[in-house]
Formats: C-alpha cells, structure tokens, sequence
C-alpha cells in the first residue's frame, strides 16, 4: 500500500532507515529489560561497581530462588493472582449480563442507565479516590480482596465494549433461538457467549492485565502486609532490599505479564484498536 | 403488556448486579465526594460541615501551589515526549515494510510490566554512579546528571520513565490510524509536487487530526492525575519537586487523616480535569455525528 514515502524510491535510504530504527528501539526498549535480567545475576559488590560490567564476572543465578525465598514472594504472588482472577471473574459475570440486557432486551430507562455509567468514565479517577476508599471502609472491606473485585466490575468502559459486540450480532441467530423456545439465560449462555469469544478475549485480557498492573487501589485496601499484592510490597522492601535480589523480585514479577503477552499478542493489540478509536 | 412486565424483569435481574457495583462503588461516591470536600472528616468524630475552611486550608498551604505547578510541568513535558514522539515513531514505522512484529513487540512490552516495577528499574537505571544512564553518557563522552537527586532534573527523570513505559500504546493506536490514510492522497500530493513534509503537514496530520486530538485530550487528564512514579521514585524530593496533586491528596488523606480537605483538593482537581474532559466529549461528539 502506498505511504507518505513512495516504496523502492531509495534502496539505501530504507535500509538505513531500517536499521537505525531497529537499533534505536532495541536499545530503549530491549536493553534496559536484558541489563536488569542479567544484572539480578551478578553479586552485590560487583552491582555496585563504577562502570559496571556488561555481563557478570562471577554469574550468580540463584539469586532468583534467594530473591523467591527472602522476599516471599509466592504469597504476594497467590495474593495477585487472587485479585486478578476475581477481579476478571466477577467483571465477566456482573458486566456480561448487563450489557446483553441494554443490548437486547432493552427495558424502560436502558438508555439512561447506559448514560449514567457512561458519565462515571469522564470521572478521573482520582477525584473518586476518597469517597470510595470511604465506601470501602464502612462495607468492612479494608484488607478484603472483594473490595477490588466489586470495584473492578464497575467497569462502564467493559459494559461499552460488550454492549457494542452485542448490538452487532445477526438478528437472525438470535430470533432462531428464540422460536425454538430458548429463555433469556439460556439465549445468552447458549447463543450469544459461543458467538462473544472475540470481545470476552479482549476484555478478559484488558481485565486482568489492569488488576496485575494495579498500585494505588492496592496500595489503600491492603495496610495489612499478608494481603498485599506484588507491587505493592516490592515498593515496601525496595529500600532495604540488596540491589541483586530486588532486581530479580522485579524480574519475577513481571513475567506473568510479558508471558501473556507474548501467548495473545495478537488479542491485546486488537483491544487496544477496539477500545479507543477506529483509525 | 404482561409480557412487557415480564421482560422487563428479566432485564433488570440481568442488570441487578451492576446496578448494586455501580450505585455503590461509583454513583455514591461521586456524590459523597462532593459533600465530603464541606466536611470534615477524621473517621473519629462524626463529619462535621466546615463550609470553605478545607479550601481554606488548601490555599494557605504552600504545598498547594507548588503541587499545581510541578502537575503542570509534569503534563507539559509528558505531552511534549509522549505526544510528539509516538506520532513521529508511528509515521517512521508505517514506513517500514520489515520487522513489523518485531517493532511492535518491542515498543509495547513495557506497557506490560507494572508501573511500580518500571518505577523501580528507572530508579536503579538513574542511580548517578553504577546507574545504566549514566554510563550510557559517559561512555559518549558526556558527563552524567544527578536525574532524580536534583530538584532541576527530577520532574524530567519522572516523565522519561512515564513515557518510556507508555509509549507503545499511543504508538500503535497511530500507526492503525495512519493505515487508514487512503493512498491516493500521498500519491496525488506528490504530483502536485508536494515533498516529503508538506505531505506529513498536510496529509498525514490532517487525516489522523481527529486520533491525535483524542488522544491529546486523554493524556493531558492522565497525566494530570500522576501518582506512581512520584511515589515510588521519590516520595515528593527533593525539596517538593515532585509533589504532585494526587500526592499532596494522598498525603492530607492518608498521612494527616483529613479526609475532607482531600476531598476539597478531589473537587479542585474534578473542575480542571472537568473542562478537559468537555472537550473531549465535544470531539468525539461532533466525530460521532
């Protein structure tokens, strides 16, 4: 397809092109990743060396089970998870009916229930800060994973998305299921969710990477340090943690993400097209 | 009109469950909110009304100005880098007939890791002796920066590592928008002996203008709400730098327990992002129609 630079007009010219920007991004986004990889691996005195190495002199792998082990991580770990798939779990089962009700089954004041949780999208979420961490407090929902389940759900931006995906699907799916006798429940069990895979494998995605990626709301919920989730106890143990083992808590930390990433690439680029605007 | 009734119950049993999330963790909170910025509130006494005294007390704080201006610095360089950048890095890329996958990987892998990781990976990089930046420049013969140990270079270090972890996001909702651009256009443009830039300036730019106001408009009322990389990075220093809004917020609610002048900096903060967020919704409006 023709872009703003006619293709084959300067064979060097690409090439050039090509190869900076091949190095440039590599360099700024790669490098860094690598440099913290592979510095986890090198003991403390030698991290702190001025230059450092490129790679370690004595390479010190265990590191990684040392930083699993001290900084227990796999409860801060069963702790994310926890808040991960809840907050996923309940978004599907709370906002998935929602939204087909809006779509399909349209009720008196649909039109003005989609409005109001539309509006709560234009509130920046730091202004609902306080009030909700207030609401949460009187609910007895301090140090609670639900807190953040249940606020999860109100999610206008995924009862939007489904909501479109619904309004799209053929009437005529839809009215063969009904002559056959299908209630609503089944309709939406048995007809509309087998014919949503595409849009439930963006919102999931969406959900989960979001309750991953979380601080603030964690950070306020969870005071109790046996609750916490990964980011906010690395943030707690960075002062007084040795760099090298810090450094491969990050790491470890971050994995899940990046391996999800790179198993539904394809699904999380397509949400980020679906959820904003259409080029 | 019986099965009227009927569907329409079945409608808000589908809906039930949102309605409770919604009214309790979003329509009640609002509402609270506004209340909350007249009250004071200590989770001892009961709330009392206060009428201005919050606001009051926000504007004799000089932390307040400052917080505003660090906010709006922070904004004004997070749109310089993370506006400008993606666009160009966007236009270069739809460029490229090779590595397609490969860049895209690259540039949205650290939208993946979490903010407080990136935060943490930043502050270890910027450290002035060992720290990866600064051998980078020292390696080309320059001298290295004290980045986030200067109050001169701190805001600036904070934004790096915000645009650095957002970047591909923005990148990539550019790049489906400039393969949008149908290609006559460039092609026409040419011929009418249009060069290289001219074409950028008055194809690419106008043909994606509505993406880039959109996405302007976000950014401005996301990075206006900073909080992360302040935070975890340096807790405000030095000397105020980087005490932003939501940090001075976090402070008065959570180290001074005055949850209602919080509340009346909330307020604040709602009538600036307000406007903004107006604007946003006449774009798209206007787009929609």
């Amino acid at each position: 397809m023709r872009t703003l630079i006619a293709p084959g007009r300067s064979r060097t010219g690409y090439t050039i092109a090509l190869v900076v920007t091949t190095v440039v991004l590599t360099a700024i986004f790669v490098v860094p990743l690598l440099w913290v990889v592979v510095s986890a691996m090198k003991p403390a005195p030698e991290l702190a060396r001025v230059p450092p190495t490129v790679l370690p002199e004595t390479w010190t792998p265990g590191t990684y089970a040392e930083a699993w082990d001290l900084m227990d991580l796999g409860s801060y770990f069963w702790n994310t998870i926890v808040v991960a798939v809840g907050v996923w779990a309940v978004q599907l089962a709370v906002d998935v009916p929602a939204a087909y009700a809006l779509s399909r089954l349209r009720p008196v004041l649909g039109k003005a229930i989609l409005g109001a949780m539309l509006v709560t999208l234009m509130m920046p979420a730091a202004v609902l800060l306080v009030p909700t961490y207030m609401t949460i407090a009187d609910l007895g929902l301090l140090n609670n994973p639900a807190a953040l389940w249940l606020l999860g759900a109100a999610n206008a931006f995924t009862v939007f998305l489904l909501k479109r995906f619904f309004d799209q699907l053929p009437v005529e799916v839809l009215e063969a299921a009904r002559i056959d006798g299908a209630n609503q429940v089944t309709m939406l069990w048995r007809v509309v969710l087998p014919l949503s895979r595409p849009i439930l494998a963006v919102v999931s995605i969406f959900a989960v990477v979001a309750a991953w990626k979380d601080f603030i709301w964690p950070l306020l919920v969870f005071s109790d340090p046996a609750r916490q989730t990964l980011s906010v106890a690395l943030q707690r143990f960075a002062p007084d943690t040795p760099v090298n083992l810090l450094l491969a808590g990050l790491v470890l930390s971050s994995l899940p993400m990046i391996g999800l990433f790179l198993v539904f690439q394809r699904h999380v680029l397509a949400g980020l097209t679906a959820g904003s605007v259409k080029g | 009109m019986r099965r009227r009734v009927a569907e329409n119950l079945t409608a808000y049993g589908f809906l039930s469950a949102a309605l409770v999330c919604f009214a309790v963790f979003s329509w009640y909170p609002i509402a609270r909110g506004a209340v909350l910025g007249f009250q004071q509130v200590d989770f001892v006494n009961d709330p009392a009304w206060v009428g201005w005294e919050n606001f009051e007390r926000l504007f004799a704080d000089p932390l307040f100005a400052t917080a505003w201006r660090n906010t709006l610095l922070f904004t004004a360089l997070a749109l310089v880098f993370g506006f400008v950048v993606p666009f160009l890095l966007a236009v270069v890329l739809n460029e490229l007939r090779h590595f397609k996958a490969y860049f895209r990987l690259v540039v949205y892998l650290p939208v993946m890791l979490p903010p407080v990781v990136a935060a943490l990976i930043w502050k270890w990089m910027y450290d002035p002796g060992p720290g990866l930046l600064n051998t980078a420049l020292r390696g080309l013969g320059l001298e290295g920066l004290s980045w986030l140990d200067s109050s001169d270079t701190s805001m600036l270090s904070l934004v790096l590592v915000a645009t650095w972890a957002n970047l591909g996001t923005a990148t990539l909702v550019y790049l489906a928008a400039l393969q949008g651009i149908p290609g006559d256009l460039y092609e026409a443009a040419e011929l009418d002996g249009a060069g290289v830039l001219r074409r950028l300036w008055h194809v690419t730019v106008p043909q994606t203008r509505f993406v880039l106001l959109v996405l302007l408009l976000l950014q401005v009322v996301a990075t206006m709400q900073v909080f992360t990389e302040p935070y975890v990075m340096t807790s405000g220093g030095p000397e105020d730098s980087t005490v932003t809004v939501l940090l001075l917020l976090y402070r008065y609610a959570f180290y001074y327990n005055d949850f209602g002048t919080a509340s009346a900096l909330s307020l604040l903060l709602l009538l600036v992002l307000g406007a903004f967020t107006a604007l946003y919704l006449r774009v798209t409006r206007k787009a929609d129609a």
